[in-house]
């Protein structure tokens, strides 16, 4: 692997930038391999890294159906915080936030990591003592929080309308400073790069059709480009995982569920921290490119579609105008849908399953892009250990049976509410 | 996306509550005594689910419309609905 810097810039503008090497191989797969990561997305291509970096596993295949970060990688809002409440999930995301900090000079890659803050608004005074628990609790864990005035709100955010008329008038904030944004794709291609380098093979367009199993262990995978045998095997695979532990013969705690996400045109920089509204369901930050990037809740019924109604963009809009009035004359650019796993209490799941060397890292709700560090880390630790990693081990599958629940927001056994 | 609902017609997506899979109470027939099923039944009922890609018996109410649950078939790939709803 050529590494990135200003001199092999500089080397390489001397030939016109045209012998640049290709920053991953594209290799046909072997017919076995000590692990096989199902999914290449950020959760799956981290995972490698991590068990060929801190494990010296390097005879790893990462098998992606289609392209690289073609899913929820490359369909999220890029948001990164870990401002969290419960313990269990505040250390997880906090660990996740402390990799993000360094991981560009840890992969050789510019994931273009902005930590530009992270602010929760609150609209009435039931808002501000959550915001105070919240931000406490943070504290208490070892996160940073402060909490903001309107005035504070103000100075940030020019353009919120803090007037009494606002159709929710604004009562004050939460800041977590060293939240903000990354670049998804980047992301993706970061760590799909170094794991190559590392010698972990890339097989695009190769899915994963059947599991091959002998009693009651795992012994490979049936893809679209044949048979691959495999010691252990790790799903990686955001909203299909029901599909892939339907294979197993597994039924999971969790539902398949749609959620969409827009950009404006292109403007002149407005906005330069994330913000969040929990009452009015929606959030928005300004990319590097100028575009206003919103989402809002899931739509709430079952889908592996990756689109959804256009009532939900009609609510995330008018939330976002109510907030920001200045973009109520913009255009929508592009909306789109990506399927994430809800599972039953809103918290991930990354565990051994009941058949031997079998892995599944699944659940995420709304919070898997801003876990990648951290979910790769803890997913390669299980894989090569049979042990959970010491910041997820909250995250099992058996706390749907013995009610050692993550209910982050206390909404119960409903997925789409989470 | 619109809801084939049983006493209004095709109406939009947003008059309706998702009411989830329509899963079978365990011990239907005991209503007041959880114990006539086996724990492991009850926590597959409140939190394990098919989630199929592909044709899902679940529930909706049309809550600002005739304020009527309803079971209907819908593929979850396309959201084509595949049955009539029934009340």
């Amino acid at each position: 692997m050529m590494p990135y810097s200003v001199f092999a810039l500089a080397r390489q503008a001397l030939t016109g930038h045209r012998s640049w090497p290709a920053a991953w191989r594209d290799p046909a797969p072997r017919a076995r391999y000590q692990v096989i990561v199902i999914g290449g997305g950020g959760h799956g291509l981290a995972t490698a890294y991590y068990l060929a970096k801190t494990y010296g596993i390097t005879d790893v295949a990462v098998l992606e159906k289609a392209w690289l970060g073609g899913g929820n990688t490359g369909r999220n809002t890029a948001i990164v915080r870990s401002n969290y409440l419960l313990t269990a999930n505040s250390r997880f995301y906090e660990h996740a936030l402390k990799l993000w900090e360094g991981l560009s000079a840890d992969l050789n890659f510019n994931v273009m990591f902005s930590q530009r803050g992270m602010v929760n608004i609150a609209h009435s005074n039931a808002e501000i003592s959550a915001l105070h628990r919240r931000g406490n609790a943070m504290r208490l864990n070892g996160v940073d929080a402060e909490l903001l005035s309107r005035d504070d709100l103000g100075r940030l955010m020019p353009g919120l309308d803090l007037s009494a008329a606002a159709r929710f008038p604004i009562l004050g904030g939460l800041i977590q400073k060293r939240g903000g944004t990354a670049r998804h794709d980047a992301v993706a291609w970061g760590y799909a790069r170094a794991a190559d380098a590392r010698g972990v093979d890339i097989i695009q367009n190769c899915e994963v059709t059947g599991l091959r199993r002998d009693g009651d262990r795992v012994i490979g995978v049936e893809t679209t480009r044949g048979p691959i045998a495999a010691d252990k095997v790790a799903i990686c695979v955001a909203g299909d995982s029901g599909r892939l532990a339907a294979m197993a013969g597994l039924r999971l705690p969790m539902e398949s569920h749609v959620l969409q996400a827009l950009v404006s045109e292109p403007v002149k920089p407005m906005l330069d921290v994330v913000a969040v509204s929990g009452a009015l369901h929606v959030y928005i930050n300004q990319s590097d490119k100028g575009e206003l990037v919103m989402g809002g809740d899931i739509d709430g019924c079952n889908s592996y579609a990756q689109r959804g109604d256009p009532h939900v963009l009609d609510h995330v809009v008018e939330s976002a105008a109510a907030l920001f009035p200045a973009i109520r004359r913009l255009r929508m650019m592009r909306s789109w849908g990506g399927t994430v796993d809800m599972s039953m209490d809103g918290s991930p799941i990354i565990t051994r399953l009941p058949l031997a060397g079998l892995y599944l890292n699944g659940g995420w709700c709304y919070g898997g892009f801003k876990g990648t560090p951290a979910a790769g880390t803890a997913m390669a630790h299980l894989v090569a250990t049979d042990r959970p990693h010491p910041v997820a081990d909250r995250f099992t599958l058996d706390r749907f049976d013995t009610g050692d629940l993550l209910d982050e927001r206390g909404s119960g056994s409903s997925p789409w509410m989470h | 996306m619109r809801i084939p609902c049983p006493c209004c017609g095709l109406r939009a997506m947003a008059e309706f509550t998702y009411g989830g899979a329509d899963v079978t109470r365990p011990a239907a027939a005991l209503p007041l005594d959880p114990s006539a099923a086996p724990d492991a039944d009850w926590n597959d009922y409140v939190y394990r689910r098919d989630n199929p890609a592909g044709p899902h018996r679940e529930l909706w109410f049309h809550a600002a419309g005739c304020r009527r649950w309803f079971a209907v078939t819908r593929d979850t790939r396309t959201n084509a609905f595949l049955s009539e709803a029934v009340a």
